[in-house]
């Protein structure tokens, strides 16, 4: 069945010209960041970084962020399946000063922001909505 | 699924140690934490129950250095070993790219180390990843045990039960005391490097 060639494939099926990782970072800058989100990764749904951008002030342990919302994700994901729900739309952790909001881009890919009282859960929400359509057309492209 | 950023030029790959509740897999990664903080960018992560039982996993990532003029960051993950974690378990393995079985050495474990081993190769098996291509390494762990007069498996029943069919590198160790410890981490990087050049040529 599965061999080192499909990992190798699977390998380079994640591989992104630098073309198109500087524009999902554009992306990821001029919707979210611009807008006042502190934080935003991109990652696979093995807990894998493939962009990231923030504020400059942001002191967060980026990787261990992206691991544990895979995880996250994943653990979601097989509870909706148990109540009989394929997913769940809205996933938003709120905090005093930061919260979090995911976003599924497609099945390779999640998107996380985290923000605080600067911008409003429905701005994010619009703005994360557009930053993802603009992806999904990236990745589309290889 | 490793992922590697050509603009960065760094390259993220998932190494998952796994193995039957209590076989030593979390010891492993505290040993790996305790000895290479230089090269550990941040605090292991830690998911487990009141009792210190791992629930979901431990996570740490691990810079391994330059490979063909990319940075090589390993994400380090446990399992939690209890048969009860099946789903959580299977979840930890998504996008693996090499694995480290630790078997319980001790007498009284050897069928769990067979039902955690075949546990594996279905799991893997439903992410259509084959537990006889993936890079994988074996080290039957708890081996100081010996010297306190407790019955462990001699390492050619160990090689037997276990090691048979995979033919894979395995190693006597004790994460207790870190023997053999970096020994099975520099053999399953190795491996897992190997078969990601494959992909890159």
């Amino acid at each position: 069945m599965a061999s080192y060639e499909e990992n190798s494939v699977s390998f380079t099926e994640n591989s992104l010209d630098q073309r198109q990782l500087e524009e999902i970072e554009r992306i990821l800058h001029s919707d979210l960041i611009s807008n006042g989100v502190h934080c935003v990764l991109l990652i696979d749904l093995a807990g894998n970084i493939i962009a990231k951008d923030d504020n400059g002030a942001s002191r967060i342990d980026m990787y261990s962020l992206a691991a544990l919302s895979a995880a996250n994700f994943g653990a979601v994901e097989a509870m909706a399946k148990i109540v009989g729900e394929e997913e769940f739309a809205l996933l938003f952790h709120k905090g005093e000063s930061e919260s979090l909001y995911f976003g599924k881009v497609n099945n390779e890919l999640l998107i996380i922001t985290v923000f605080g009282k600067e911008i409003s859960l429905g701005l994010l929400r619009m703005k994360v909505a557009d930053a993802m359509e603009h992806i999904r057309k990236i990745w589309r492209k290889f | 699924m490793a992922f590697i950023n050509i603009k960065n030029k760094e390259v993220q790959a998932k190494i998952v140690y796994y193995g039957p509740g209590r076989g030593g897999k979390t010891s492993n990664l505290e040993y790996i934490y305790q000895q290479f903080r230089d090269r550990i960018p941040s605090e292991m992560v830690s998911i487990k129950t009141h009792g210190d039982r791992t629930l979901f996993f431990d996570f740490m990532p691990f810079m391994v250095g330059k490979i063909k003029g990319y940075s090589v960051r390993v994400q380090l993950y446990t399992v939690p070993g209890q048969v009860k974690y099946d789903a959580t378990r299977r979840l930890v393995l998504k996008g693996v790219d090499g694995v480290v079985f630790v078997a319980d050495s001790l007498s009284v474990q050897r069928k769990k180390n067979l039902i955690s081993l075949k546990n594996l190769q279905t799991n893997l098996a439903a992410y259509k990843k084959d537990i006889f291509k993936i890079p994988l390494v074996l080290q039957y762990n708890k081996r100081d045990l010996e010297d306190q007069g407790i019955p462990v498996l001699p390492i050619d029943i160990l090689e037997k039960d276990l090691n048979q069919q995979l033919k894979v590198p395995s190693f006597p160790a004790s994460a207790l005391k870190g023997d053999n410890v970096v020994a099975t981490l520099k053999k399953i990087i190795s491996l897992t490097m190997v078969a990601f050049q494959k992909g890159l040529t």
